[in-house]
């Protein structure tokens, strides 16, 4: 791979830009703009951080049920089921991340390589 | 690795406290899974054809494993660049309540906003998680030079991953693919899970899952948001109701 190719050219890294950095940038800062004034103990910020796990559960979900790339060529009975086999394993080790990701990991390959 | 006391004069430095958080990084099995998703996300980068210098900075600049994963498969799929902002920008919304209820515990009351902005930044998934379980143990004064040097360790790590995961892409099966996507939400999932000392947090989580089904059959663009909002303030109510009757 020569310089140039690894640099590539000026019009892809202005779309990185446009519409990555400043559509995903713009949270934060607000987050920054608003977060100012909110006091730590503060009921407000209960329901924040609520609102803040739900949709992150929302694109833990969505990754599941419309799986981008790759993940898209895994029937939906193996996704579904490696994450109930990681939660499971998850709950019974009282709560290693390590052993639920390494078991949803397992099983998802396992049944891949079960359907052939 | 433990970190020091909270009165120990190890504390006493700011560079100390980064190196501190630097170090940090070896202590939480997320970093290794960031490894893995960031050498998908070079790969993936790689056979988009996208540049390696374009994958580094949005690393960078972006700094949100699932709005880089939207950001590269629309792109590459022949989205316009505002049908990619968008998807973006949805999956992001997160990053708000999360900066948020991350920032006030690192605050004192001397803290100038302008002093947050870096470890606003560095506010994702990973961190939020981390900085709930490392923060009680480092002095408030301390925190953000602590989270900057967390920070930048996990960026430092995910920089070598999209290196690694760009020169590798083409000896990568789609089995090998479709296992490091599926990282992203088991990792999330525990990692939240694990996080999860009230009651009003695991509620959020649940019905946060149960809810995205139903949100996105409305198809509307913005489900995440609306299951999000919906599950997270019926977790809110019961907090509240709980509290009201203690």
């Amino acid at each position: 791979m020569s310089f140039a190719q690894a640099i590539g050219d000026w019009h892809a890294l202005a779309v990185l830009f446009v519409a990555g950095v400043v559509p995903n940038q713009i949270w934060r800062m607000l987050g920054l703009w608003f977060g100012g004034g909110i006091d730590e103990g503060s009921e407000l910020l209960v329901w924040v951080r609520a609102v803040a796990t739900a949709i992150l559960a929302g694109v833990i979900a969505q990754i599941v049920v419309e799986p981008p790339g790759a993940l898209a060529t895994v029937p939906d009975v193996l996704r579904y089921g490696a994450v109930g086999a990681g939660l499971v394993v998850f709950l019974l080790t009282r709560r290693s991340i390590f052993a639920g990701v390494v078991t949803g990991e397992v099983f998802m390959l396992a049944g891949k390589w079960w359907l052939g | 690795m433990a970190l020091p006391p909270l009165d120990s004069s190890q504390w006493q430095s700011p560079w100390r406290a980064f190196a501190w958080g630097l170090r940090s990084i070896t202590q939480t099995i997320l970093t290794i899974v960031l490894f893995v998703t960031y050498l998908g996300i070079g790969a993936l980068a790689h056979d988009t054809h996208f540049s390696l210098l374009w994958a580094l900075c949005s690393t960078l600049f972006v700094w949100a494993g699932p709005a880089q994963i939207i950001l590269i498969t629309t792109l590459g799929s022949g989205a316009t660049i505002i049908q990619s902002a968008i998807a973006v920008t949805v999956s992001a919304i997160r990053l708000f309540p999360m900066v948020v209820s991350v920032l006030p515990l690192m605050r004192t009351p001397k803290t100038k906003r302008r002093e947050l902005i870096f470890a606003a930044h560095l506010t994702a998934v990973t961190l939020w998680v981390e900085c709930h379980r490392f923060l009680p143990k480092v002095p408030r004064e301390r925190r953000i030079a602590f989270v900057h040097g967390l920070g930048c360790g996990l960026v430092s790590v995910c920089l070598v991953a999209n290196i690694v995961g760009y020169f590798l892409a083409a000896n990568l099966t789609q089995t090998f693919g479709a296992a490091i996507l599926l990282l992203t939400p088991l990792s999330f999932l525990f990692s939240t899970a694990r996080n999860s000392r009230e009651v009003a947090d695991v509620v959020a989580l649940v019905l946060g899952i149960v809810l995205y089904p139903l949100a996105s059959k409305m198809n509307s663009g913005l489900d995440i948001l609306v299951s999000g909002m919906v599950a997270g303030t019926i977790a809110y109510g019961v907090h509240w109701w709980r509290e009201v009757r203690a």
